[in-house]
């Protein structure tokens, strides 16, 4: 007897099918399966894709009439790029953006982490579900609202904090007029809203830590300070590290919502906190003036792209299990 | 977690920090309710504080007699939550399915299909003219729903927990002769229900509070879902004076709370996450647990 022929076992392809014949023997036994796909690749298609050949907008004299394909060409070719920077305007708004997703990324980071690790040291389960009600609360209302709160605390006349300077006999504040200090309440207000959600990645990763660490440490007499130090901090590092690498890989995007609801179209308040996002919006929306707006967000989803590839592939060096892809 | 210890009074002062912060979170929700049972009269003289010298009602009084206007962005909101929940389960719970089967050949290719649109984005300007120009997505309650469809993140989640679940299930139902499509609907996707809650939870969620959309793709004022019809009516109180009853309008705005109002609407407009928020937030926790997405 010859060799055997060592058994296919792959389950449902008994044969290899190659080339366009391969295709639709492939799409014809499991139809069904790629059918279900069929949804979703739509919408996909455009929602995501579409626009993304859109973006060639940048390079147009558009028209509404004539559509992204049919308007004409910009004559030079970069005459909406040259446009966007003669202002200060666009990287007024680069820069702004990219430092204040830098201050939200360490600030919430820090507070997550902080309170992650003093969360896992408490035991009582009521006081723990207490506490996780009111700092997850804020996840689940929209930006619009948070926008109400931050005019119930800081309007002029009525505010509850001039309220309370007023109290305290102090002269009432016009927080509107002040743009450095939007900065800062921007990134309160994005901790007060987010923490609740990041926390929770934390939370899990420090309750994956092996208890006989923790055992470990104890019998070796670590303070409570060294067991965070040296147990909990080391071991949940790859958390972090990856959405840290993660969230960087987001810098160039801002959370519109959040700039739309608490700046909105104040002025007086750009010089700090007008970003990317804000900037395109009213461009388009606002002035209609789609050539100025579709430079900046070619700019922009091509930066943002090319940041995410390269953070992910830090990730993935640091952490194969932590990248994004 | 470490010690047998019952009360461990070095906790203290990380209970105290943690109790501190969970009460910062809650107190705007309870400035902005103090402001809508507040008189007009009190917010003019003192502004809005913590707890009303006086509750008056006056706000909700005026809000539910030209409640029409907000009952129309609650019907909005609602369709529009419980139909794009609905379709947006079915269309990402479907897509994930073939992409978690290796016997599906161009599996890797669909994933990254999908994948891509999580690493490049045409952004806000091609996608407002392709909503626009080409598909003249604009004030209908369609344009409030089929962008958000297809996630690509859902999707992922759902595929990652597809595949947690043995071939031999599928294969079992093959043999007994069972299609595809029932083998997805009957079994897949029953064994899939704590994944599935949890995006529906987060799709829910998402559709309740969008207002995006709205200020994109809706110019028409009437067909504004709940959180923009919030903005519309507290930047301008102009919409008491559109409604129909013209004179009793004149006579109430002479005195009308306005800034009682803002905040009584904001209470009404986040009421229902407030009154579901109890009972779901555990299951948003452990759906954030599960949800390390990975391509």
């Amino acid at each position: 007897m010859g060799k055997r022929k060592r058994p296919d076992t792959r389950p449902y392809c008994k044969r290899e099918r190659r080339g366009f014949k391969g295709f639709l023997y492939e799409m014809k036994k499991n139809a069904p399966l790629y059918s279900m796909f069929i949804p979703a690749a739509v919408l996909l298609i455009i929602f995501n894709y579409l626009p993304m050949f859109g973006l060639v907008t940048a390079f147009k004299d558009f028209n509404f009439s004539d559509g992204i394909f049919g308007s004409p060409w910009m004559d030079p070719w970069y005459g909406n790029f040259k446009y966007l920077f003669s202002t200060g305007a666009a990287l007024r708004a680069t820069r702004n953006t990219i430092f204040l997703n830098v201050l939200f990324i360490f600030f919430e980071l820090v507070i997550e982490v902080a309170f992650a690790i003093m969360f896992a040291e408490l035991r009582s389960k009521k006081l723990k579900s207490g506490i996780q009600f009111g700092i997850f609360l804020p996840y689940f209302i929209s930006w619009i609202v948070v926008g109400l709160f931050s005019y119930n605390l800081f309007s002029y006349e009525h505010g509850s904090l001039n309220n309370l300077r007023a109290l305290m006999g102090m002269e009432p504040y016009n927080w509107y007029e002040h743009p450095y200090i939007w900065i800062l309440i921007l990134v309160i207000f994005r901790i007060w809203k987010m923490c609740g959600y990041g926390m929770v990645m934390y939370i899990a990763a420090l309750g994956a830590i092996d208890t006989s660490y923790y055992e470990a440490a104890e019998i070796d007499g670590a303070t409570r300070w060294q067991r965070i130090r040296y147990v909990s901090l080391p071991l949940i590092a790859p958390t972090i590290i990856t959405l840290l690498l993660l969230n960087c890989g987001k810098i160039m995007n801002a959370d519109f919502g959040m700039f739309y609801a608490l700046i909105g179209d104040n002025g007086q308040l750009y010089s700090t906190t007008d970003v990317l996002d804000t900037f395109i919006y009213r461009n388009l929306r606002l002035n209609g003036d789609v050539g100025m707006s579709s430079a900046a967000g070619f700019y922009q989803s091509i930066l943002s792209t090319a940041i995410l590839l390269v953070m992910n592939k830090i990730a993935r060096k640091y952490n194969p299990e932590g990248a994004l892809f | 977690m470490h010690t047998k210890k019952k009360l461990n009074w070095s906790n203290l002062p990380f209970a105290i920090i943690l109790i501190l912060a969970a009460m910062l979170c809650v107190i705007p929700f309870i400035l902005v309710l103090s402001g809508s049972l507040t008189s007009e009269a009190e917010i003019n003289e003192s502004g809005f504080s913590l707890w009303p010298k006086q509750v008056d009602f006056t706000a909700y009084k005026l809000l539910f007699q030209n409640f029409s206007r907000i009952a129309n962005g609650y019907r909005i909101t609602i369709i529009v939550t419980v139909v794009g929940t609905f379709l947006s389960l079915f269309v990402n719970a479907m897509a994930a399915y073939p992409i978690s089967q290796d016997r599906v050949k161009y599996h890797s290719f669909l994933n990254f299909f999908v994948l891509f649109t999580m690493l490049f984005s045409g952004g806000m300007v091609p996608w407002f003219i392709v909503c626009r120009n080409m598909l003249h997505l604009t004030d209908s309650i369609w344009a409030l729903i089929l962008p958000y469809l297809a996630n690509a993140w859902y999707i992922f989640l759902v595929r990652n927990y597809y595949r947690g679940i043995p071939i031999e299930m599928v294969e079992a139902a093959k043999i007994d002769g069972a299609s595809e499509y029932r083998t997805f609907f009957q079994i897949i996707m029953p064994l899939s229900k704590p994944v599935l809650a949890t995006i529906t939870l987060f799709i829910s969620l998402n559709y309740w509070n969008d207002w995006w959309l709205g200020i994109m793709l809706i110019d028409d004022t009437d067909k504004q879902p709940l959180q923009l019809l919030l903005r519309t009516i507290t930047s301008n109180l102009q919409f008491l004076s559109a409604s129909s009853n013209v004179n009793a309008v004149a006579e109430v705005m002479k005195d009308m709370p306005s800034e009682a109002i803002k905040m009584a609407t904001c209470i009404v407009t986040i009421g229902p996450i407030i009154l579901v928020y109890p009972f779901v937030q555990k299951y948003f926790v452990k759906g954030i647990m599960v949800g390390a997405v990975k391509g």
